[in-house]
C-alpha cells in the first residue's frame, strides 16, 4: 500500500510490488494435465482391446501372429531410449550442449529402430493376411500398437525440432522447460508400451 | 479426382428450403461482409478480436459463437414443433425423412457442443481469472486457438447444411446406423470431424483453466476461500479433461470404421456395437455435468449477492460440487438400461443415478438457506435463478423416475426423456446462462441490460418452455417415442399443437432477449454503472467495469471467501498512486491459423479430397513446429498507460460519488 490511508487498515490488500510469475509457471502442470488425457485415450484403446481382443472372427489369434523374441528386442530398443533421454537430461542439468545433443540423437536413433521394427512387424501381419480389417481384435491390436507408434512418431519429430531449437538457442531457460516436457512425453510412451508389451503379447500368448 | 467426392450435386438443389436458406445466409453473409468493409472494421476485428490472448475478450467471443448457434439450433427446434404438429391424419408434413432426420441430429449436437459448451467457456474464461485476481490464464495463446477449434468445428456444422448433408443418426450417432455401410454418404464424416476440431479446443481449454486455478490465483486465496463460481468451474473443467479424450478415442475408432474398414462397431467380423454406446456414454454423461456445474456456481453467486449476505453452506457447496463431479463418472449405464445387461448390473447404475440427487439436493437447501431471512432483491439474474430452482427440481425428480430400471424399460427413448433432459438443460444450464449474462454483463461492457425486455423475455420462456414440454411429459407416460416424423393416431395432435404453441412463446422469449441487447447497447449511456452495481461479493467486483486490459491495477491480496465484501466492509481505499508497468502476454494470430488449416483438415477428409487433407495435415504440423521458434511472447504495458487509465477511472469514481 502506497496510499496514507494504509495506516487506518488492518488488512493490505494489494502487493505493494507487481509479483512476477516466472515464466512457464504453468508449463509442467499444463503438460502434467495434458499427459493425463493421452492417457485416457490410451485406457479406451486397451478397454476397447480388453473387450474385443478375443474377437477373431474365424481369423487368427494372438499365438498364430505374435513373434515375441522380435517384440522383446523392439521393447529393448525403446526402453534403451528411454534410458538415454535419461542421459541428456542429467547432461542438460550440467549444462553441456554437446552431450545433451549427443544423447538426444542416440534416442532418436532408438525410437527410429522401435518405428521400424514396429512398421516391419505390421507389414509382416498384412502381408499374412491378418490386416486391421480381418477382425475385431486386429482392429483392436492394429490401433492400440499403432497409436503408440504414431505417438512415437510426433514424439521424434519433436526430438529433432528441439535438437534444432538447442542448436540455435542453447539450453535457454525455456528450452530446458521444453526438453522436460519432451522427456515426460518419452517417458509416458515407455510405461505405455510396457502395458501394451504385457497386455497384448505376453498375456495374448498365454491365452 | 482432384474434388473427392465433392461435386454440383453435392448442393441440395432439390430441397428448396435449404435453396431459400442458403440464398438468405448468402445475401446476410455478404451485407455483413460489405459492412464489415464499408466501416474498415476488419484491420480492428483482427487486430483487437481474432488474435488477441485477453481472456475477456476469447470469453465475449465464445458467447458470440453460441448466441449465433444458439439460433440455428433454435431454428431447427422450430421446424420440428411445426413438422410434428402437422404431420397427422395422413399428412406427410413439409419436412421429407431425409431431412427430418438431419434436423433433429443437428438440433442435438449444435445445443450441445456449440451452444451449451461455448456459453459455459465463455463465462469461465471471462470469471474465472478476473475471480481469482490474476491477469490472464495460465496459457493465454492455447486459450485463442483453443476459441478458433471450437469455431472451426461450428463452421463444419454449419457448412454441411449447404455442401452436402448432416448426420441422420441422432446427435451421438450410434453404429451400426453411424457406419459406413447405413451412412454413405458425408454426413457422419462432418459430425465426426466437428466434433473432433472443436474437442480438440475444448481439451486444451480445459487444461488451460485447471493450471490458471491451481496456479495463478492471489495471494492468500487458498482452496476454500475460492469464489463458489471457481469451484464449480474448476470440477467443470477437470470433467473436461478427464472425458473429452474418452470422445475423441470413440470418434476415431468410429472413423477408422468408416475411412479404413475395420470392425470396432460393426455387425460382422466381431465387432460390438453396444461397445461404442458404452464408450461414448462414459463421455456423454459427465458432459451433462461439465455443463450443469459451472451453472450452479452462477447460482451461488446471484444468490448470494441479490441476498445481501454470504453464501449458505459454503463448504457443503464445494463438497457436494465434488461428489457430483465423482459420480457423473459411474452413472453412464443408465442411459442404456434397455442393453440387456442384467439386474445386477442396471440395479448399481440405478442406485448411483439416484445418489445424485442428494448433493444436488444439498445444494437446492443452501440456496433456499441463503435466501431465508435475506433481502432478496429480485433484480433479472435473481428472477432467472429462482426460476431455475422451481424448474430445475421437476427435471431432477423425473430424472429420478427414469434412474428406476423397470421404469426406464417404459420409458426409454420416449418423449418422457426428451422433456426430462430439455427440463434439466433449458431449466438449468440456460436459465444460468440467462442469469448469468444478466449479471456479469454490467462487468464486461460498463451498462446494466434493460429491465423491461429482461422481463418479457424471462415471462415468456417460462410460460412458453411448460407449454412446450408438459405435452412432452404426458405423451411419453404414454408411450410415444422420439424422434418421430409422421403420426398414426390422430388424438395425439392437440399436444404437438400445444408443444408448438410453446415453442412460439420460446421464440418470442429469444426475440425479446435480442430486442433486450439491441435496447441496451442503444441507450447504454442512460444505463451506465461503475464497477459494482449490484454491491457484488467476489473479486471480479473489485475492478473497473469493463475491467482494464490488466484486470487488476494492483495483485489483490485475499482473507475471505466472499473477498470483495470483506474488503468494502474492512474500509478498503483504492491506491491511487505506485503504479508500475504490468507484465502481459502478447497477441498473435497463431490460433487462427491453426485452427483454419484443422478445419481445412477436417473439411478434406469429409469429402475425400485426399491431398488436401495431406498437404493442410502437414501445414498444420509445420506451422505448429513454425511457431514454437518465435521464443518473444510478452511485452510490458508501460507505467504511464496503467497510471491514465487508472487516473480516468479515479475521475469516473469521484464524479459519480
Amino acid at each position: 500500500m502506497s496510499s496514507a490511508t494504509a495506516n487506518t487498515e488492518p488488512r493490505a490488500y494489494h502487493l505493494p510490488e507487481e509479483p512476477h510469475l516466472h515464466e512457464g509457471h504453468s508449463t509442467s502442470l499444463g503438460f502434467w494435465m495434458y499427459l493425463m488425457s493421452d492417457c485416457l485415450i490410451f485406457a479406451i484403446l486397451f478397454a476397447t482391446y480388453a473387450v474385443l481382443g478375443g474377437s477373431f472372427a474365424g481369423g487368427p489369434g494372438p499365438k498364430d501372429l505374435f513373434d515375441l523374441p522380435l517384440v522383446a528386442i523392439n521393447t529393448a530398443m525403446l526402453l534403451f531410449s528411454s534410458i538415454t533421454y535419461g542421459f541428456a537430461m542429467l547432461a542438460m542439468e550440467k549444462n553441456k550442449v554437446s552431450a545433451t545433443q549427443g544423447w538426444l540423437f542416440i534416442t532418436l536413433l532408438f525410437g527410429g529402430a522401435f518405428l521400424f521394427i514396429e512398421l516391419y512387424e505390421f507389414a509382416h501381419l498384412i502381408h499374412e493376411g491378418a490386416g486391421p480389417q480381418r477382425s475385431a481384435f486386429l482392429s483392436a491390436f492394429f490401433t492400440l500398437v499403432g497409436t503408440h507408434g504414431l505417438h512415437v512418431t510426433f514424439g521424434s519429430i519433436w526430438l529433432i525440432t528441439l535438437m534444432v531449437q538447442v542448436a540455435k538457442k542453447g539450453l535457454i531457460p525455456a528450452n530446458k522447460r521444453r526438453l522436460m516436457c519432451l522427456s515426460m512425453f518419452w517417458h509416458f510412451l515407455d510405461v505405455i508400451w510396457i502395458g501394451v508389451f504385457t497386455f497384448v503379447y505376453l498375456m495374448g500368448v498365454l491365452r | 479426382m482432384i474434388f473427392g467426392r465433392l461435386t454440383w450435386d453435392a448442393f441440395p438443389w432439390h430441397e428448396p428450403i435449404v435453396v431459400a436458406t442458403f440464398c438468405a445466409v448468402v445475401l446476410g453473409g455478404a451485407a455483413v461482409v460489405a459492412a464489415l468493409t464499408y466501416f474498415k472494421l476488419w484491420g480492428y476485428l483482427w487486430k483487437e478480436w481474432f488474435t488477441s490472448v485477453d481472456h475477456k475478450k476469447i470469453g465475449i467471443m465464445y458467447m458470440v459463437l453460441g448466441l449465433i448457434m444458439f439460433l440455428r439450433g433454435f431454428a431447427d427446434a422450430v421446424m420440428m414443433r411445426l413438422q410434428q404438429a402437422l404431420a397427422f391424419n395422413g399428412s406427410e408434413g413439409y419436412l421429407n425423412a431425409h431431412h427430418y432426420d438431419q434436423v433433429f441430429t443437428a438440433h442435438g449436437v449444435i445445443m450441445i457442443f456449440f451452444v451449451a459448451m461455448p456459453f459455459i467457456t465463455g463465462l469461465m474464461n471471462y470469471i474465472v481469472p478476473l475471480q481469482i485476481g490474476a491477469r490472464d490464464v495460465s496459457f493465454p495463446f492455447l486459450n485463442n486457438f483453443s476459441f478458433w477449434m471450437t469455431t472451426g468445428g461450428a463452421v463444419l456444422v454449419m457448412a454441411s447444411l449447404f455442401l452436402g448433408e448432416f448426420a441422420q443418426t441422432g446427435w451421438l450417432a450410434y453404429p451400426p446406423l453411424s457406419g459406413i455401410d447405413y451412412s454413405p454418404a458425408t454426413g457422419v464424416d462432418y459430425y465426426i470431424w466437428a466434433l473432433q476440431v472443436a474437442g480438440v479446443g475444448t481439451t486444451l481449454s480445459g487444461i488451460n483453466l485447471i493450471a490458471t486455478i491451481v496456479k495463478m490465483r492471489a495471494p492468500g486465496m487458498s482452496l476454500m476461500k475460492m469464489p463458489v463460481f471457481t469451484w464449480t468451474s474448476l470440477c467443470a473443467n477437470i470433467l473436461i479433461v478427464a472425458s473429452f479424450p474418452i470422445l475423441t478415442a470413440t470418434l476415431v475408432l468410429l472413423s477408422l470404421d468408416r475411412y479404413a474398414g475395420t470392425n470396432f462397431f460393426t455387425n460382422d467380423f466381431g465387432g460390438n456395437p453396444m461397445m461404442y454406446v458404452n464408450l461414448i456414454w462414459i463421455w456423454g454423461h459427465p458432459e451433462v455435468y461439465i455443463l450443469i456445474l459451472p451453472l450452479f456456481g452462477v447460482f451461488s453467486e446471484v444468490t448470494s449477492t441479490f441476498s445481501g449476505k454470504r453464501l449458505f453452506g459454503y463448504t457443503s457447496m464445494v463438497y457436494a460440487t465434488c461428489c457430483i463431479m465423482v459420480l457423473s463418472y459411474l452413472v453412464w449405464l443408465h442411459h442404456f438400461f434397455t442393453m440387456g445387461s442384467g439386474a445386477s448390473v442396471n440395479s448399481f447404475f440405478g442406485i448411483t443415478t439416484m445418489i445424485i440427487s442428494i448433493p444436488t439436493g444439498a445444494k437446492l437447501f443452501n440456496w433456499l438457506f441463503t435466501m431465508y431471512r435475506g433481502r432478496v432483491r429480485f433484480e433479472l439474474p435473481m428472477m432467472w435463478t429462482v426460476a431455475f430452482m422451481l424448474t430445475f427440481t421437476v427435471g431432477g425428480m423425473t430424472g429420478v423416475m427414469l434412474a428406476v430400471p423397470p421404469a426406464d424399460f417404459v420409458l426409454h427413448n420416449s418423449l418422457f426423456l426428451i422433456a426430462h433432459f430439455h427440463n434439466v438443460i433449458i431449466g438449468g444450464v440456460l436459465f444460468g446462462l440467462f442469469a448469468a449474462i444478466n449479471y456479469w454483463w454490467p462487468k464486461a461492457f460498463g451498462y446494466k441490460l434493460n429491465v423491461f425486455w429482461g422481463k418479457v423475455s424471462f415471462w415468456c420462456w417460462q410460460i412458453g418452455f411448460w407449454l412446450a414440454f408438459t405435452p412432452l411429459y404426458i405423451m411419453g407416460l404414454m408411450g410415444v417415442t422420439r424422434r418421430m416424423r409422421v403420426f398414426d393416431d390422430p388424438s395425439l395432435q392437440i399436444y404437438f399443437v400445444i408443444a408448438a404453441i410453446g415453442a412460439a412463446i420460446v421464440a418470442a422469449g429469444i426475440g425479446a432477449m435480442l430486442v433486450q441487447f439491441a435496447v441496451s447497447i442503444w441507450k447504454r449511456d442512460e444505463l451506465k454503472v461503475e464497477g459494482d452495481p449490484w454491491d457484488g461479493r467476489t473479486l471480479e467486483w473489485a475492478t473497473s467495469s469493463p475491467p482494464p486490459e490488466y484486470n487488476f491495477a494492483f495483485t489483490p491480496v485475499v482473507y475471505d471467501a466472499d473477498s470483495w465484501a470483506d474488503m468494502k466492509k474492512n474500509g478498503y481505499q483504492r491506491p491511487l498512486t505506485g503504479y508500475q508497468a504490468i507484465h502481459m502476454p502478447s497477441s498473435t494470430g497463431t490460433g487462427v491459423i491453426l485452427a483454419a488449416l484443422s478445419t481445412l483438415c477436417g473439411f478434406a477428409l469429409i469429402w475425400y479430397i485426399w491431398w488436401l487433407a495431406g498437404l493442410s495435415f502437414i501445414g498444420l504440423v509445420g506451422f505448429a513446429i513454425f511457431h514454437t521458434f518465435n521464443y518473444k511472447r510478452d511485452f510490458y504495458i508501460p507505467v504511464e498507460d496503467v497510471t491514465r487509465t487508472e487516473e480516468e477511472r479515479t475521475r469516473i469514481l469521484a464524479a459519480g460519488v
